[in-house]
């Protein structure tokens, strides 16, 4: 076995056995993120999951890549852009530093999300250091694969409450031939109708976002998206300002994302008119709304779950934390579920507990 | 077809048939539950007529608490329940459990709401596929994943095997087009898994329920996304003179950046099967055919055309044909859909495989699979989807000869086993089911099944709905180990195997 793994199976175990609670470190680009429990001193043993690194397998004709968890995720956009290929759901990194397996962690997905589908969609395969230290590899790097449960996508967004993933298989995209992003002025509400009435029509849209005005990009043949423009209208910008404006708007570098304020995540369904409850920002034809406000946990959730979704205080910066947790809680269903769960992969809590949901 | 009888682990069961039929008829009318043998019957296997077992009675709830109420006293009792939609599936996923209760949801058949803005479709498990696509096709849109027995298959069933189809290369498999589903456990509890908005709090349980075959719970409403009709789609039938150009062909395809909305793979053995059945026009001389679809908007399918021909050509193709009309388009995929049923039509009786490989590996697999061919002394015939680099080797054989389904059954054990070996797995989309639970110890490891029980349990703590499926034991593992040691000459072939 690779030695740093080993390394790694020796922390959990000493740590198994000697009932300590471990916290799973990525390079932190995302530490911000997520349930935050305070832990004693002499409980709490951080594991670093950078050690196992780089690129396992990568054939372009397969459309997938096999890395270690610790692989710096620019490496992989790297080596794919020189493929002429991509990650489609477009992660976001926070950081230079961020890691395939921190980005597979907390399963968030970029602008792009809207035309390519989000993280887990891409989970072809994954191992995962359990608390038994036992590595366990789940589906693989073929593009079809029901044999047994995924558990690989259940790993995907699961904030390491199952235990260390060390390596995952991604499938992957070609880049688009052609790409267009056009501008329309309009307001928050006209920007929403223009994106509900997208949604029923074959038009190459990879993205849209509301700030200030809205932005629709097109992807696709070079004949699909012109035609899409023709249809359209909208005033045409330039590719490099176009490019800089997702990549700040998937990074949260762009003006809005500036200041003090907390950042809240409202994700809704469709046809969700404005929420009206702060300064806001909305992605995914209006499926992702980012608000920044102080807002109350308790005021913004019902207000979520009527539009049959849930609110996430994203980013607290200096804001309150609700005393229950960031995330929206889990309806009583699914939280038996997800807790027998926890107890049946980690019974003894051995791996960043609360970090997802709060208490388990 | 020889029969497998269902061996329950409960082989001393503290109920009878008649105790479950009593529990079943105080919840639900006397119409909704079926014991007689010849009300029964119908329901003893699945697609995969090789595996039978009857259970002990046959229940057709009409409602959501109906439902509910079966589930609970099941659990009352500890009654194994298993789910079934059509019973189109192919790997034994809806065969009866003899101790237990099998429990259709056919008549759970209502669309209940399409929402052309949304662009998304609530229906009840037993909505048909195509009925999704038919019912949304005056909003301009359909339900994306097609797998070819859509006229009869459930979206209740599609959920719990995952499946796929021919286009799911670009437009994904079910786990990528269902938004939302209402389930029940085990205990009778209610719940909603996934959302209408992108995603929800907690990790994500609705994929890993997704293609858990009716181990987790019984479904009674899904949420699916549905997608724009593109304005044009036409599909090019490649012709090739040798199976590994036509496996070079589909790399080649790939790695000049287009993802085809399907890309299959026929060889002649299957191009001579269907071409009388079907009258697709296919080249019966080449000894592979490719179908390449492309779809979008009327210049963007032009101009993908034109680039796929190109490839081709490159290859060393020696006949292409593009489909001139939406008429010969769906001939030619009727072909191809039509496979399963042609080989029933030439041999007594056929056996289909499902694994899926590293595409690079394509022209590897077919040669070893007509090695065994010689091998085993049984004719197999290939459709693939090519682009997946999901086969579906079907294997001819008759079953009244004890001796052919034996040889088939090997034949199959032995494709399966080169799959992973090659790097891939032994079911693309088809399900573990009765039918592959030995490879699944050949797949996995001993910690990796255990982990799947503990996915089970955390659903399921009785282990209750469709027990003794997918996930195999230790002791059939050991079994299934020293089998090998003998050379699939097995000992005692007769005697029932848990």
């Amino acid at each position: 076995m690779n030695t740093k793994l080993e390394l790694l199976r020796e922390q959990v175990l000493r740590a198994e056995a000697e009932s300590k609670v471990m916290v799973i470190k990525g390079s932190g680009t995302k530490s911000f993120y997520g349930n935050h429990v305070a832990l004693d001193e002499d409980v709490a043993v951080a594991i670093d999951a950078t050690t196992l690194s780089g690129v396992v397998n990568y054939e372009p004709t397969e459309l997938v890549i096999t890395a270690w968890a610790g692989t710096p995720l620019q490496e992989i956009k790297d080596k794919l852009d020189a493929a002429g290929q991509m990650l489609a759901f477009d992660p976001p990194s926070f950081g230079s530093s961020a890691t395939f397996g921190g980005c597979v962690a907390a399963g968030l997905s970029g602008p792009l999300r809207q035309g390519a589908g989000p993280l887990r969609d891409f989970v072809l395969g994954a191992n995962l250091l359990d608390s038994r230290g036992q590595v366990l590899r789940f589906g693989g790097e073929v593009m079809k694969n029901v044999a047994g449960y995924d558990v690989s996508r259940l790993l995907a967004g699961s904030m390491g409450m199952f235990g260390l993933i060390t390596q995952v298989s991604m499938k992957v995209a070609p880049k688009p031939l052609e790409t267009v992003t056009l501008r329309f002025e309009l307001d928050e509400q006209a920007a929403l109708q223009m994106c509900h009435s997208l949604r029923a029509q074959a038009l190459p849209v990879s993205a849209t976002a509301f700030d200030q005005a809205l932005f629709i990009r097109l992807a696709g043949a070079p004949s699909a998206v012109r035609s899409a423009f023709g249809k359209l209208g909208g005033e045409r910008i330039d590719a490099n300002e176009a490019n800089l404006f997702w990549q700040l708007l998937r990074e949260q570098e762009s003006a809005f994302f500036k200041g003090g304020e907390p950042l809240w995540r409202i994700a809704v369904g469709p046809n969700t008119p404005p929420l009206n409850i702060g300064p806001t920002v909305f992605e995914w034809g209006g499926g992702q709304r980012w608000v920044k406000a102080d807002l109350d946990a308790a005021t913004i959730r019902p207000l979520a779950a009527h539009a049959d979704g849930h609110a996430t205080l994203f980013h607290p910066k200096a804001g309150r934390l609700p005393a229950d947790g960031v995330f929206q809680p889990l309806s009583p269903g699914v939280a038996t579920i997800v807790r027998r769960l926890k107890q049946e992969f980690d019974p003894k809590g051995l791996f960043n507990p609360g970090r997802l949901v709060f208490g388990v | 077809m020889n029969t497998i009888v269902g061996t329950g682990v409960k082989s001393v069961s503290d109920y009878t048939a008649s105790d479950v039929v009593k529990a079943l008829l105080q919840v639900l009318p006397e119409h909704c539950v079926l014991s007689r043998l010849e009300d029964t019957r119908p329901y003893e296997c699945d697609g995969l007529s090789l595996y039978r077992s009857l259970p002990m009675a046959v229940v057709l709830p009409e409602t959501e608490k109906q439902v509910q109420d079966v589930l609970i006293a099941c659990r009352r009792l500890g009654v194994p329940v298993v789910a079934r939609g059509a019973g189109t599936g192919l790997s034994g996923g809806a065969m009866p459990h003899a101790q237990g209760v099998l429990l259709g949801l056919a008549k759970f058949n209502k669309i209940k709401h399409i929402d052309r803005d949304a662009a998304i479709a609530i229906v009840e498990p037993g909505v048909r596929n195509l009925a999704v696509s038919e019912a949304a096709a005056p909003f301009g849109l359909y339900y994306a994943p097609d797998p070819s027995s859509q006229i009869a298959c459930t979206i209740g069933g599609n959920v719990a095997e995952n499946s796929g189809g021919v286009h799911c290369l670009k437009y994904g498999l079910t786990v990528h087009n269902v938004l939302k589903v209402r389930m029940i456990t085990i205990d009778g509890e209610i719940v909603e898994l996934g959302s209408m908005a992108p995603d929800s709090p907690g990790p994500d349980l609705l994929s890993v329920f997704i293609g858990s075959e009716g181990m987790l719970g019984v479904v009674t409403e899904v949420t699916l996304k549905l997608t724009p009709k593109p304005a044009l789609a036409r599909v090019i039938m490649a012709s090739f003179d040798d199976v590994e150009k036509a496996s070079s062909a589909v790399a080649e395809i790939i790695a000049a950046g287009i993802i085809p909305a399907g890309l299959e793979m026929m060889d002649q053995q299957a191009t001579q099967m269907v071409e009388p059945f079907v009258k697709a026009g296919y080249d019966t001389s080449a000894a592979a055919i490719l179908l390449c679809e492309s779809d979008g908007t009327v210049e963007e399918v032009a101009d993908e055309i034109a680039r796929m021909e190109e490839v081709f050509q490159r290859v060393g193709a020696t006949r292409l044909q593009v489909s001139e009309s939406e008429t010969q388009r769906l001939l030619f995929w009727a072909g191809r859909k039509n496979a399963f049923p042609a080989a029933g039509r030439v041999s007594p009786d056929y056996y289909c495989m499902d694994g899926t490989i590293p595409r690079r590996n394509l022209g590897r697999v077919l040669n070893a699979i007509a090695e065994m061919e010689k091998r085993f002394n049984l004719r197999c015939a290939n459709v693939f989807h090519a682009g997946d680099g999901n086969l579906h080797p079907l294997i001819l054989f008759d079953s009244n000869s004890a001796d052919e389904v034996q040889r088939a059954e090997d034949f199959g054990a032995a494709i399966l086993e080169l799959c992973v070996e090659v790097g891939g797995t032994i079911t693309g989309e088809h399900g573990v089911g009765m039918e592959k639970i030995n490879q699944m110890c050949v797949q996995f490891s001993r910690d990796e099944l255990d982990s799947f029980l503990r996915v089970k349990r955390a659903f399921d703590p009785a282990t209750l709905l469709n027990p003794e499926k997918v996930v195999p034991t230790l002791a059939r593992c050991a079994e299934y180990g020293k089998m090998h040691v003998h050379g699939g000459a097995l000992p005692f072939a007769d005697l029932p195997r848990f």
